[in-house]
């Protein structure tokens, strides 16, 4: 079958990219740069730049002297990689068989698609329209090898080169258009051969011996007579199910039917995958054009099907079906490895990283939400509120232990009150104190534990910590903030209540 | 309840429990039960908590996961390390109504392999007091429920019913400080085993019974008290 490929060039595809993000400086000339050996190094241009003298590879310093008001923005190459590649994964609409062509370019296999739009004129055309809406300069050609689309895009005004016209319509093109290195370019020119016209007759053990195998191969591979390969992108299939329904469904046993249903095909294929659900959406789609959906998120990655069934169920509810539903949509968002673990017939040595527990949590931070469960980890602070941190997950192990503690409290105030003492000798605990209208009598206290801000947190008094027990038995957590001093009242709050 | 057989190899496993254990059916503390714990005042929530905390660390040797409902988030945990409770151990939730906590109470009662649920509630129905009963006895977690109803009690399916009061510690002779944290334990109601109240203290690990000398006194000042 006869091969037809088309390259895309993507002329301005930096500043394009940055430019449809601020289009207050469109009309201004705009360069992107980088550093490099110490100097700032111009990488790509606009088409207002490029009409002022400016290129790629300009010191950004020279630049600025042609045009003063230049506007230069830091270059991200990385970023480019992936934007590209999300253009490859949009143009598998035009073939199934989208390359990238790295560093601004892509090639299409278009191989028995063209006729779809009618003609390869009108395929072109159709692409550079729609690539053109979304703010990208581009330049399209379409031939019977890869090497001539290439060349034919970025330097020839015919775009589309007919089969068996690769010899005459490369001739006329430079001798860069045949993607070859630059040291080679440059052996090209100094023997004056500067048009692929100049050599592309001559006998091919002579240009092998002066410019190398792969010079010869890149001719050949343009001209048809050697083979050229391309590395298609593979788009990673959804998991997503959908489940039409021949009538629509009203009831909730239809609907429980309908999710046992999908939540059955896509977890047996999630079990042979080794993969687990960590979130997962089931969109409904009602008659009257209405579209519900319900999320569910697990702790751990789950691929059973009672258990997210049951997380769905508590949500179910939520759906109203007035006059019928008549697709069913589950969509995997997150799904991470699971390893399939080894059932314990014994459970009564129950670790936090049983598969209960998991379930359990599951289900509460569906109903109730995951900001209402907490699990505390030891953090290296004196400060008491500090001295604990949120553990992020289940299994989560801090490493540091837990300090072997002096008195503290079963139950703190979390936001300590203050409360009126009375304290007859320096340093020592209160006799009395007041907290909420009530008087208490304090029989017996132990401390000061002098706690210290940690002044690389911030800034303020330290407190003196009192374990004190009052007449009734009741003991609690009280500090002294900053040092005692009889010219200002001292300010006493209570932080708790012991055991 | 009839039938019921005494689970032999925990026998030996519940330390620290010594002089409460004449009262408990066989000698050992149930497990796989609900047990309720009256806190009609505020100021008993710590000690009730604390007693809880000693109580888990006899019976379950500080191993297993513990989940504590609570709609107030004031508990702290590193505190728990007092009681050989590992704190990162224990997950607290804090529901925002009451209808929420008794479905996570619930939820959290069926669960399998759990060992302890600790729950704070307003106020336990009958009602809601046999639904719990009946999810541990399938799931053999042991339940404790802080009741906090201040008006009168009333009647729950609960195995047992406890209230503690913080008594005044005791120091050795002149000694300065605070002695260890005591409580007045009354345990008004267990099935199959009887009722009483003790004066305990939380010492080493272990609770201890304190002499009787100074129960009577103590009865006269509670009675004072609360009329």
């Amino acid at each position: 079958m006869q091969h037809r490929y088309v390259s895309i060039w993507f002329r301005y595809l930096k500043t394009d990219w940055y430019l449809r993000r601020h289009p207050d400086i469109k009309s201004q000339p705009f360069v992107m740069y980088l550093l490099q050996n110490g100097k700032m190094v111009i990488t790509a241009v606009n088409a207002l730049a490029e009409a002022q003298g400016i290129f790629a590879g300009t010191v950004l310093a020279d630049a600025r002297a042609i045009h003063p008001g230049l506007i230069a923005e830091v270059d991200q190459p990385e970023q480019f990689q992936k934007l590209l590649l999300k253009f490859g994964e949009w143009f598998i609409r035009y073939s199934p068989v989208v390359a990238i062509d790295a560093p601004d370019g892509i090639i299409i296999d278009t191989s028995g698609c063209t006729h779809l739009w009618g003609s390869e004129e009108k395929y072109l055309n159709d692409i550079t329209l729609r690539v053109g809406g979304m703010g990208y300069t581009v330049q399209t050609a379409i031939a019977s090898t890869i090497g001539t689309a290439w060349a034919a895009c970025r330097y020839s005004k015919d775009k589309i080169i007919k089969d068996g016209e690769e010899f005459k319509s490369l001739s006329l093109l430079p001798a860069s258009s045949l993607r070859i290195n630059e040291s080679t370019l440059e052996s090209l020119h100094k023997l004056g051969l500067r048009y692929n016209k100049d050599f592309i007759s001559m006998p091919v053990p002579a240009l092998r011996r002066r410019f190398g195998n792969d010079f010869v191969i890149r001719l050949h591979q343009a001209l048809g007579l050697e083979m050229e390969w391309i590395e298609p992108i593979t788009i990673i299939p959804p998991l997503q199910e959908r489940l039409h329904c021949l009538e629509p469904i009203v009831t909730r046993t239809g609907i429980e039917i309908a999710l046992h249903k999908l939540l059955e095909i896509i977890c047996d294929r999630l079990l042979k995958e080794q993969k687990g659900i960590r979130l997962v959406c089931l969109k409904i789609f009602r008659v009257d054009g209405i579209t519900q959906s319900i999320e569910i998120g697990t702790h751990r990655p789950s691929n059973n099907k009672q258990h997210i069934y049951k997380l769905f169920e508590i949500k179910l509810q939520t759906i109203a079906p007035a006059l019928g539903i008549e697709l069913f949509v589950l969509e995997v968002l997150k799904v991470e490895d699971h390893q399939p673990e080894q059932e314990k017939i014994w459970m009564a040595n129950a670790e936090l990283r049983a598969a209960p527990l998991a379930l359990l949590i599951d289900r509460i931070t569906n109903k109730i939400g995951s900001d209402k469960i907490h699990r505390y980890l030891p953090d290296e602070h004196y400060w008491p509120e500090r001295s604990i941190k949120e553990a992020l997950s289940l299994t989560e192990q801090s490493t540091v232990s837990w300090p072997v503690y002096k008195p503290r409290p079963l139950r703190i105030l979390i936001e300590p009150e203050l409360i009126s003492v009375t304290a007859p000798v320096p340093d020592y605990p209160p006799m009395f104190f007041r907290h909420n209208g009530r008087m208490h009598k304090i029989k017996k206290a132990d401390g000061p534990e002098r706690i210290e801000q940690e002044w690389w947190l911030q800034e303020g008094l330290h407190r003196d910590y009192y374990y004190v027990e009052d007449e009734e038995g009741c003991r609690y957590w009280l500090f002294r903030l900053g040092h005692y001093d009889p010219e200002k009242k001292v300010e006493w709050y209570l932080h708790g209540y012991c055991f | 309840m009839s039938g019921i057989k005494p689970p032999l190899e925990e026998l030996k496993r519940q330390e620290g429990l010594e002089c409460l254990k004449d009262h408990f059916p066989f000698g050992i503390f149930p497990k796989g039960a609900i047990h309720e714990f009256m806190c009609s005042e505020p100021r008993d929530m710590a000690a009730t908590g604390g007693f809880i905390a000693a109580l888990i660390h006899s019976v379950f040797h500080s191993s297993g996961t513990i989940i504590w409902i609570s709609a107030a988030k004031n508990i702290f945990p590193a505190t728990l390390q007092l009681f050989n409770i590992e704190p990162s151990r224990i997950i607290f939730i804090h529901p925002s109504s009451s209808k929420e906590s008794l479905w996570v109470i619930e939820e959290a009662l069926k669960c399998n392999g759990l060992h302890a649920v600790i729950a704070e509630m307003n106020e336990l129905s009958f009602v809601h007091s046999r639904r719990f009963q009946l999810a541990v006895e399938s799931s053999n977690v042991t339940g404790f429920v802080m009741n906090m109803k201040t008006e009168k009690e009333s009647t729950t399916a609960c195995l047992s019913k406890w209230k503690i009061h913080s008594l005044p510690s005791e120091t050795i002779g002149d000694m300065p400080g605070v002695g260890f944290p005591r409580w007045k334990v009354m345990l008004t109601k267990m099935r199959n085993g009887k009722t009483g109240q003790w004066e305990v203290e939380w010492r080493d690990g272990k609770m201890v019974h304190v002499q009787q000398e100074n129960l009577d006194w103590l009865d006269e000042t509670l009675h004072q008290q609360t009329g």
